[in-house]
């Protein structure tokens, strides 16, 4: 993927600014048909699901109390599992979107909720929800692209610490939490311009700490502690269980924005965007993994990060409906919407994180394109 | 100086070290969160109650029978509950007062409900609410009770769903041997909510019972008033009923020099009737400035120099909600209402949100 403005072929080179404006208030028009229909179904699905995961992480540990014979650690481990990836995606990353926020139930509101994950709620809220989501696939301002630590795309310098990213993206993906973590605190910029001091910096740092330390005590003493004689195996069975967790909604995460298809943006292409020109990028710099129902919910239905982007506040249970509506606008005006089965798409993914570890095969050419202007196009 | 500090006694640290340990092992939930699966009416949680009958009385009004959770601290008679009903998905508070008489307080309450029209919950609670469906609940409260040693006359003026709380009061026994007077008028002698009760407790003598049907009769005057109980100005009165009622009688007694005896209940305190901007007030900043329909509700509070909490401006992203404390708000997106009245606790998007009425912001 290259910056989409530098590409020979514009994607939306055939657009004009009114169709970009257009697209915009059909895409409105969708959002607010579905947001008037919400209603008691919603609340008892989304409802239904946070019961079905208490019970399961319950139930789980519970058998995980007697982890010293195989089947008890084998059945808790795997429950465990699908608990915390159920926490995680389909309850946790939507609730904090504030996609159930309608419902005005204290209990379950992006204000109160807090989740199963070393990075506390009110961090990850503001860089993902008002970072990433506003400045998708912006290189230098949306720093889900590749995470501050790999170079996802071929206008991002090279430097030969990028050899190893294939590396590090396998250590981050296996402690995916603890990088979020980190990402959220944007620990690397911080420290490297000495803002370690700064004591807004050192509250969030602290906040971060805590949580870690709650998340720990929790998972690798308590547990296992409360499980006497099988003390070390429960621990076995909460480490698996949170490195499950990492590497599926690793994977997951991973297909929204990298496959091949993903489009990305100059800084200087939303300087004055507009509504339309917003949802433009958001359409273009997603992708969907298609797959079984089953799949949607554990992957919270990120499986439709295009609609997820396109209606970051929209239920969750909702994307799968609109999706029709969706596609039928891109076909209609000739856009790209990059779709795959799960295997292709974490492939996809994984070969462009191992293809730009190396330098760019030949040097571009950068003068002749640059000029094509921003998400506004050939009619604006 | 030397000071003692009390130690906790050895059972209160035991218990409290347990619940740190409880939930240290079920963080981030709480403890709570899981025991509310299995008893959510138990003592120490938030004040529930499950809907055990709902009873029809009248062809739009029906009584809900409800088992509140064991904190729960009984009410007197005449007061009101606040109760938050889901409708739609979406959580919905509103005043009821309880018809009951006090019981034990881990009795069951009533409350009765007139269907109103285009209202939301009344008309869920009358027609829709099935039993089993668990319901957030407040302490009673409210001042519209009798004194501890009631009066020896009474005069009770009520009004369609005003005899609820009056109902309350009837049915307590605390006015047993009083000389009491009640005017009820309601459209149809049908439409008279616990019409059987009330002709049954005239027959046996407890209370002198005045009906008025204004279907036919039309509104009670105040003339018919002095007609019907010429010594209304020496009774103890408590009135309840729509607000022209109330304002008309308050008018009356206050003239009269009897201001103190009239005591009243005046049910939807609040009416929001959205309009295109407003004033907005910012509570706790102690600001308040005038918005136009097309102004942000953020960017409004930030030209006022108030310090708001904001994030991407566009409504995605939930970082500059707060509580709307009253008021009715606009989403300038799609031109949705959001109405709320105090105790809603309606949070707003202020990057989206223009004022549509006067506001007022909890920040």
């Amino acid at each position: 993927m290259t910056v989409m403005q530098r590409k020979p072929v514009n994607p939306i080179a055939h657009l004009t600014a009114e169709d970009i404006e257009v697209i915009g208030k059909e895409l409105d028009a969708i959002r607010d048909r579905v947001m008037a229909d919400l209603g008691e179904r919603d609340a008892r699905y989304i409802r239904r699901l946070i019961r079905t995961q208490r019970r399961l992480e319950l139930g789980s540990r519970a058998v995980l109390l007697f982890s010293l014979f195989p089947p008890a650690w084998i059945i808790g481990t795997a429950g465990l599992s699908i608990a915390k990836i159920l926490e995680n995606m389909e309850i946790g990353h939507n609730i904090l979107h504030g996609q159930w926020d309608w419902m005005r139930d204290p209990k379950i509101h992006s204000t109160t909720w807090e989740w199963d994950h070393v990075s506390p709620a009110e961090q990850w809220k503001h860089s993902h929800n008002e970072l990433h989501h506003r400045y998708t696939n912006v290189i230098g301002k949306d720093n889900d692209l590749g995470y501050g630590i790999m170079r996802v795309d071929e206008d991002q310098r090279w430097h030969p610490l990028y050899l190893g990213q294939p590396l590090w993206n396998l250590i981050n993906a296996c402690f995916f939490e603890y990088g979020i973590a980190a990402y959220d605190l944007e620990l690397g910029r911080n420290l490297k311009k000495g803002r370690h001091r700064d004591p807004a910096f050192r509250a969030r740092a602290r906040a971060v700490g805590r949580k870690i330390r709650r998340q720990v005590l929790k998972d690798y003493v308590l547990h296992p502690l409360l499980s006497g004689p099988s003390f070390l195996s429960t621990l076995a069975a909460t480490f698996t269980a949170n490195l499950v967790r990492n590497l599926w909604s690793h994977s997951v995460i991973m297909c929204g924005h990298f496959p091949e298809g993903v489009e990305t943006f100059e800084k200087t292409s939303i300087e004055g965007e507009t509504r339309g020109e917003w949802y433009l990028r958001q359409m273009l710099g997603s992708a969907n993994i298609s797959g079984s129902r089953l799949l949607h919910i554990m992957s919270g239905n990120l499986s439709h990060q295009i609609e997820h982007h396109l209606f970051p506040d929209l239920p969750s249970n909702r994307y799968r409906e609109v999706v029709p509506e969706v596609r039928a606008l891109f076909d209609r005006y000739g856009l790209k919407y990059t779709t795959g089965s799960l295997p292709r798409q974490v492939f996809s993914a994984w070969k462009k994180v191992i293809r730009l570890s190396l330098p760019n095969r030949r040097p571009r050419d950068r003068a002749s394109n640059r000029s094509a202007p921003a998400l506004r196009t050939s009619g604006a | 100086m030397t000071t003692t500090v009390q130690r906790p006694s050895a059972p209160a640290s035991l218990r409290r070290g347990l619940l740190r340990l409880a939930a240290a092992v079920t963080t981030p939930l709480l403890p709570d969160d899981y025991l509310d699966l299995v008893a959510p009416l138990r003592a120490g949680a938030e004040l529930r109650g499950r809907i055990v009958e709902v009873r029809p009385e009248t062809p739009d009004a029906a009584t809900v029978v409800i088992q509140p959770g064991r904190d729960w601290q009984g009410h007197r008679p005449g007061q009101y509950v606040r109760l938050g009903v889901d409708v739609d998905g979406v959580r919905q508070w509103r005043s009821y007062s309880v018809t009951s008489a006090p019981a034990g307080r881990h009795d069951p309450i009533t409350i009765t409900v007139k269907a109103i029209p285009d209202g939301l919950v009344s008309n869920h609670l009358v027609r829709h609410a099935q039993p089993g469906t668990i319901v957030q609940l407040d302490q009673a409260q409210g001042d519209f009770v009798l004194p501890a040693t009631p009066p020896a006359r009474v005069l009770l003026m009520t009004a369609g769903s005003g005899i609820t709380p009056v109902m309350g009061m009837l049915r307590s026994g605390a006015l047993a041997g009083a000389d009491v007077t009640l005017v009820h008028s309601a459209p149809t002698a049908a439409d008279v909510i616990f019409g059987a009760a009330l002709r049954d407790l005239a027959a046996g003598g407890a209370l002198r019972l005045v009906e008025r049907h204004t279907r036919d009769d039309g509104q009670l005057s105040l003339a018919d008033l002095a007609a019907l109980v010429p010594d209304h100005l020496e009774r103890e009165t408590w009135a309840c009923g729509p607000a022209g009622l109330l304002d008309g009688l308050t008018a009356h007694w206050t003239a009269a020099g009897r201001g103190e005896r009239l005591h009243t209940e005046r049910f939807r305190p609040t009416i929001i009737s959205p309009g295109e901007g407003g004033t907005v007030t910012f509570g706790r900043s102690g600001v308040t400035v005038a918005a136009d329909g097309s102004t942000p509700l953020l960017e409004a509070g930030e030209t006022a120099g108030v310090l708001m909490p904001s994030g991407c401006r566009m409504g995605i992203c939930y970082g500059c909600v707060l509580p709307l404390r009253q008021g009715a708000v606009r989403d300038l997106r799609n031109g949705s209402l959001t109405t709320a009245v105090p105790g809603d606790g309606v949070l707003v998007q202020t990057c989206v949100s223009a004022a549509a009425g006067p506001c007022d912001l909890d920040h």
